[in-house]
């Protein structure tokens, strides 16, 4: 009567949908949050997930119920030791009556509700303001790819993967081994027979060939049935096992002006820029090393730290950056045995002349080398409405234009906001193949 | 001597089938128990948070409150501040009970006893649930809901759905026919009988009639407000139910979203109901059968310390100036008067025979206890049967807290002068009709302003919380498409 489930190894999470309208119902505190956390945290550890912290105001359930405090109550409590009917007790200083409830011990307030969120969703909301496609944010938010490999042989498997050779081979085995008699034989033995019963009135001795043929071929019969020409046992299937995909090495550069015309939005643009370089490399590519170098009149390679949150005087010398580049390049990171990546943020001022120069640069020494260079200039949202021709810009921007057009690994866009930054790298993903379109 | 039926922590199915046959056994022959089959499932701790966040159901609908749920309770368990239930019951037939996987074998016998046979056999016998409940119904209807929901999300976009879902759950608590259960023709029945009406108003037009002078029709624009409030229904006590009949702005599908969330309400208004005898009855039952058990030699000394651990912990209940004291706990409560009556029939007292005279000494504790958990609520259940003993027990006292007095004032305590007043201040305070506001439609005039009014009949002058009232106003609103107003009452 009494019937017992196991229920233990049923799908798992019940309730995600519940938490995805959850966290779609508090989006604007996530995405501080994830906001925050994009500013805070380092290039490489972008993948992980982050404190939510929600006031718990915007997560009310209402519902008519009684106010804590007003009217009359009578209630009964457990536990008396001293009082007597008709005793006065002043009321607690709280007012509720009773022990107030205590703060948290960890510190968080009772006002706020908090949550963790995981990896997947904080990327799917990091990748939310860079609009990037659906096959991108998939091929991102993915680990790595594995491929099937070949590993050796198993006795069980789908039919699809039969081996077929080796299945062969086992069976011959074992039929010579069980001396399993051959169609040959047993034809031969049957056309003597034949023969011997086509003939008219056949003599003693014929005769008792005749018996012997019968049951020699009788006894064949037998043990071929005993010993099948494919057993189950030498079926052979060819094994796969799911294998990472051997990946090389990748060196990403950053390149950033942070002359004082970069101020707080330029920089956080610049970021999300560079993180979304890394993030794809990461998928590409096994070890992915990270140089930042940083520009002005100078350029010198710094720490992420320095890179994102100090702040330097001085003009501005775009060509500094790549030489720097260059040189950083050429001791470290062989083109032999790295991939080679370059980001470049700026605000689109140089140096009067010095355009020339990064052309002769990129064209010269880095393009050659670089399986992609990506230049984004960052602008206010003013200027965007401005510069909507891209055949005009600054110096600099032109000089890049005529780059642009000789070099297919070389992109370059103009950015006003994170929608931006993706059609930059829109060649880099189609690549893969497996992403279509932009 | 018997044999053993488990030995050491570990269980197996077998273990399992062995000790619920033998728990079986002493529910039916010696308890006389009635209940419903069971179904015992086995689930994680991450399952068994699954369950918390929806409300215990095995099936429920989506919505983000429950998301809410999940991640609060799943944040309290990991920090360790909140250990997880044992065992989640479901009023189902069959009668679905969730053990954790983590529990001991002795743990796995408590909860067996103590959900798949004594929560099971009050939910089979009381009133309450026979009556407004449909435990052979309820999963079907679950899995209904949730079905129509998520196809009320493709076609109008889940954040209307969201959005009705939100007002509905607001108006939940103050959506239950306290007293009378309505004739709930299904929706078929429903649309046949719209159908027929319009039928029979086509057949009795007369064209003739609409051309006669207006002075010989009858005279019909004398429906006053009376009238009016008749043929809506009014006052009426269910909002959602009022909002799904009247309302002039719910599309179809938001009428049966409010329809489904109205019945769910109503389903779980009995539990709220009988929380302390729901808990004293399956307390009651496990400590009756495990101490059979141990008795027979079926259960060893180490398993029973271990059971009994656990029985006292959660019968704990601290005293009103301990940390730890958050009301009167319903287990302690519930239990303590159940074996009250067992006692009071066995061996009274004189002050027993005084109180009790009609069950003092009959000896029939088991009739009087089945009687009981068929027939009662937690309030009638208090007013019948607590006894001055278990008072003296809990060293109970009432407590006035009057808003124009200067301090609270002790009003009875449990000595002779004070078990009357202090038995029926307990019982009103588990009287769901005084802890829930009192709030009704009272009128609605849809062919003038459409304003909608409800009445707060005020009891002992506690008003509502007005920031909570402002807010399920504005829910109000939503599904009523006019204003909404709310007057209050001194009742």
């Amino acid at each position: 009567m009494t019937h017992f489930i196991d229920r233990r190894l049923n799908p798992k999470g019940r309730s995600t949908p519940n938490r995805r309208r959850f966290i779609g119902r508090i989006k604007a505190h996530v995405r501080e949050a994830v906001d925050a956390s994009v500013r805070k945290r380092g290039i490489t550890d972008m993948e992980a997930g982050t404190d939510v912290s929600v006031p718990r105001d915007s997560l009310s359930e209402p519902s008519f119920r009684h106010a804590a405090k007003g009217g009359t109550r009578e209630g009964v409590l457990p536990g008396n030791r001293e009082y007597r009917a008709g005793d006065e007790i002043a009321r607690p200083p709280a007012g509720g009556g009773g022990a107030g409830r205590k703060g948290a011990p960890d510190g968080e307030g009772e006002d706020d509700f908090v949550f963790a969120l995981s990896r997947d969703e904080f990327l799917d909301i990091f990748f939310e303001d860079l609009e990037l496609p659906d096959l991108v944010k998939r091929a991102l938010a993915g680990s790595a790819v594995q491929r099937p490999r070949r590993a050796g042989l198993s006795v069980t498997g789908s039919p699809a993967n039969l081996n077929v050779g080796r299945t062969m081979r086992r069976a011959m085995g074992r039929r010579i081994a069980l001396r399993r008699p051959s169609d040959a034989v047993l034809e031969e033995l049957r056309e003597r027979l034949f023969a011997l019963e086509a003939v008219f009135e056949p003599d003693a001795a014929q005769r008792a060939e005749i018996i012997r043929l019968q049951a020699e071929i009788e006894a064949l019969t037998a043990h071929r049935k005993r010993v099948p020409y494919l057993d189950p046992l030498d079926l052979r299937y060819s094994h796969f096992e799911p294998q990472p995909e051997p990946r090389a090495q990748a060196v990403m550069f950053c390149l950033m002006d942070v002359s004082a015309s970069m101020g707080a939005r330029e920089k956080d643009l610049a970021k999300r820029f560079f993180v979304l370089l890394h993030l794809f490399l990461t998928r590409r590519y096994e070890t992915v090393d990270l140089v930042f170098i940083r520009h002005t009149h100078l350029a010198s390679e710094v720490d992420e730290e320095t890179f994102f949150h100090s702040r330097e005087s001085g003009g501005t010398m775009v060509s500094t950056a790549l030489a720097e580049m260059n040189r950083v390049q050429s001791e470290r990171y062989p083109a032999s045995e790295w991939n080679i990546y370059a980001a470049q943020a700026s605000d689109g001022d140089n140096y009067q002349g010095d355009s020339r120069d990064c052309q002769i640069w990129l064209e010269s020494e880095l393009l050659k080398i670089c399986q992609h260079f990506a230049y984004v200039e960052i602008i206010g949202e003013a200027e965007a409405r401005i510069l909507r021709d891209a055949a005009r810009g600054t110096e600099l921007w032109m000089a890049y234009r005529e780059v642009a057009e000789r070099w297919p690994n070389f992109a370059m866009r103009r950015v006003a906001g994170a929608g931006d930054i993706y059609p930059v790298f829109r060649d880099l993903f189609a690549k893969r193949g497996e992403v279509a379109h932009g | 001597m018997a044999e053993l039926l488990f030995d050491g922590p570990d269980w197996d199915f077998d273990t399992l089938r062995r000790t619920t046959e033998a728990i079986e056994q002493i529910a039916r022959e010696d308890l006389g128990l009635d209940v419903y089959p069971n179904q015992i499932e086995i689930i994680s701790t991450e399952q068994m948070l699954d369950a918390y966040s929806a409300t215990g159901m095995p099936l429920m609908y989506r919505h983000w409150s429950f998301g809410k749920q999940f991640i609060h309770h799943e944040r309290l368990y990991s920090k360790g501040a909140q250990g997880l239930a044992y065992e989640i019951v479901i009023n189902s037939d069959p009668c679905i009970c969730y053990c954790l996987e983590e529990n001991t074998m002795p743990m796995q016998a408590l909860v067996i006893a103590h959900a798949a046979f004594g929560h099971n056999h009050f939910f089979k016998s009381n009133h309450l649930f026979r009556q407004w409940t449909d435990a052979r119904g309820i999963l079907d209807y679950l899995d209904y809901a949730r079905n129509f929901l998520s196809q009320c999300e493709e076609r109008h976009g889940p954040a209307r759905v969201e959005h009705t879902l939100d007002a509905a759950h607001a108006l939940m608590n103050a959506s239950v026919f306290r007293h009378r259960r309505p004739a709930q023709p299904s929706l078929r029945a429903e649309a046949e009988r719209a159908e027929r009406r319009i039928e029979e108003d086509e057949r009795a037009a007369h064209y003739l009639w609409s051309r006669i002078e207006a002075e010989h029709r009858p005279q019909d624009h004398e429906t006053g407000a009376t009238q009016r409030r008749h043929a809506l229904g009014l006052p009426e006590e269910n909002l959602i139910y009022f909002l799904e009949r009247h309302s002039p702005v719910l599309e179809p599908w938001q009428r049966q979203v409010l329809r489904i969330v109205r019945n769910l309400a109503q389903y779980f208004y009995p539990q709220r109901q009988t929380q302390v005898m729901n808990e004293g009855c399956a307390c009651f039952v496990h400590f009756h059968i495990l101490n059979k058990l141990h008795e027979q030699g079926r259960i060893g000394d180490g398993a029973m310390l271990e059971i009994l651990h656990s029985h006292s912990s959660v019968l704990f209940q601290p005293g009103y100036d301990h940390p730890g004291y958050s009301g009167i706990n319903p287990y302690a409560l519930g239990f303590a008067m159940m074996r009250d009556v067992q006692r009071i029939c066995e061996t009274p007292e004189a002050e027993d025979r005084e109180w009790f005279p009609a069950i003092a000494g009959c000896g029939d504790w088991r009739g009087v206890l089945k009687d009981a958990w068929a027939n009662y609520r937690d309030e009638s259940f208090i007013q019948q049967f607590l006894s001055p003993k278990v008072m003296r027990d809990l060293r109970l006292f009432a407590l006035r807290d009057a808003e124009k007095e200067e301090a609270m004032k002790v009003t009875a305590i449990h000595d002779a002068g004070g078990y009357h007043a202090l038995r029926d201040t307990l019982a009103r305070s588990y009287d769901l009709s005084n802890r829930a506001p009192d709030i009704e439609v009272v009128d609605a005039d849809l062919a003038g302003d459409r304003v909608l009014r409800l009445r707060h009949v005020l009891r002992n002058e506690v008003p509502l919380d007005p920031r909570e009232r402002d807010a399920t106003l504005a829910c109000l609103r939503e599904l009523w498409g006019y204003e909404v107003e709310i007057d209050e009452m001194v009742g």
